[in-house]
């Protein structure tokens, strides 16, 4: 929380750049798997514009997700346990928003590098190659979600200030290395 | 409350906002698809673009969310006059953007050499680095200063609007400056 006249720059620096530095390190993970691609990204335009998209989708996911299992969590609404209907409600809705966006997001991608004449592959592959990687997407939101506020929990820590950074922004990783596994496997 | 209404409930709200998301989104994959020369041009860009986009959203998501506590809290007024704190804060934000920026540039090339892959001189990247988070920086102040204060006076809660309007703005004029900076390095080396 903010305090007044907490707002020197030197202390807000403080508080931020440390989560910068660690935040830019793993994005940097992220970064190199791209770098690791960057050819078959070239060779496929389509692939390229799906890239800001899908790590943002997933980042929302993950935020989005988390944001309410923080609430449940404050509330003392939430358990741990499978039957728990908040935790299985919000985890079925992340996967329906994750298998209706993502398709909708592939064909856009394609529609971009179509309009501008540079689309290599069909539609049914870049869309195929979306589904697939805001599937497993969704899936891994969920765990790292549901692990990530099982050990505030356990550490007492609020959710709020470790659950949804943390969350969010390796939701942001994944999504790179799930969409580089979903061209792997989709476009060979 | 049953699973299902859980599940019907979070996926009606969450989906405009994740629409709009994914617009901006593409808008900044257009964007990069667009850079293949820009990209082939100068090795190891593409690995900063991750992290140089997640900088610009978690420097200005704070920023927004700071301002619109402050707004809430009654510190500080929804006007574009001069107020110390809102000096310090643009200001706090700013430096730590091009300050990040720098450092994820410098580790890029850091990592690149470490593993022997090709990379750009580390003077390109940082200055490309440093001019895009700038850019992108000034551009995003303006896209929070007018949509945390219009909305606040419009009746709406700020906090609800930053998420989504930095997400959004942060990727379109993060990936928007960084092909202004990368144009601009390559046309002064």
């Amino acid at each position: 929380m903010t305090m007044p006249g907490d707002w020197s720059v030197r202390s807000i620096t403080r508080r931020l750049f440390p989560l910068l530095v660690a935040l830019t390190c793993l994005e940097l993970l992220g970064g190199l798997t791209l770098g690791s691609f960057e050819a078959t990204l070239a060779r496929y335009p389509s692939l390229l514009v799906l890239v800001p998209v899908t790590i943002g989708t997933a980042g929302n996911l993950g935020s989005v997700l988390s944001a309410r299992l923080s609430t449940a969590f404050h509330l003392g609404l939430l358990s741990f346990e499978p039957t728990d209907e908040r935790l299985g409600g919000n985890a079925v809705a992340t996967l329906a928003l994750a298998v209706s966006v993502f398709p909708l997001v592939g064909a856009g991608a394609w529609v971009v590098t179509w309009a501008t004449g540079t689309a290599t592959l069909p539609l049914g592959t870049v869309v195929a190659v979306a589904l697939v990687s805001g599937a497993v997407l969704a899936v891994l939101a969920v765990l790292v979600t549901v692990v990530a506020a099982y050990g505030a929990y356990r550490f007492e820590a609020d959710p709020d200030d470790v659950v949804i950074p943390v969350v969010t922004n390796v939701c942001d990783v994944l999504g790179v290395l799930v969409l580089f596994g979903a061209v792997r496997v989709v476009v060979g | 409350m049953t699973l299902r209404s859980v599940a019907v409930e979070t996926y009606r709200s969450a989906l405009p906002p994740l629409l709009v998301s994914a617009l901006g989104g593409l808008l900044a994959g257009a964007i990069l698809g667009g850079m293949e020369g820009e990209l082939a041009a100068v090795p190891g860009l593409l690995v900063v673009v991750p992290a140089f986009l997640a900088i610009r959203g978690s420097v200005y998501g704070s920023l927004g969310s700071r301002l619109s506590s402050a707004l809430h809290q009654g510190l500080i007024r929804p006007e574009l006059a001069y107020d110390e704190r809102l000096a310090r804060a643009v200001a706090a934000a700013l430096l730590n953007g091009l300050a990040a920026s720098l450092v994820a540039a410098t580790l890029a090339v850091g990592l690149l050499r470490a593993l022997g892959r090709t990379v750009a001189p580390w003077p390109t990247l940082a200055l490309i680095a440093l001019a895009g988070a700038a850019m992108a920086g000034i551009a995003l102040v303006g896209t929070i200063l007018v949509v945390v204060f219009l909305g606040y006076r419009r009746g709406a809660n700020p906090d609800d609007l930053v998420g989504p309007a930095v997400t959004t703005a942060g990727d379109v004029f993060g990936m928007a400056a960084l092909f202004l900076a990368t144009r601009l390095a390559l046309a002064v080396s």
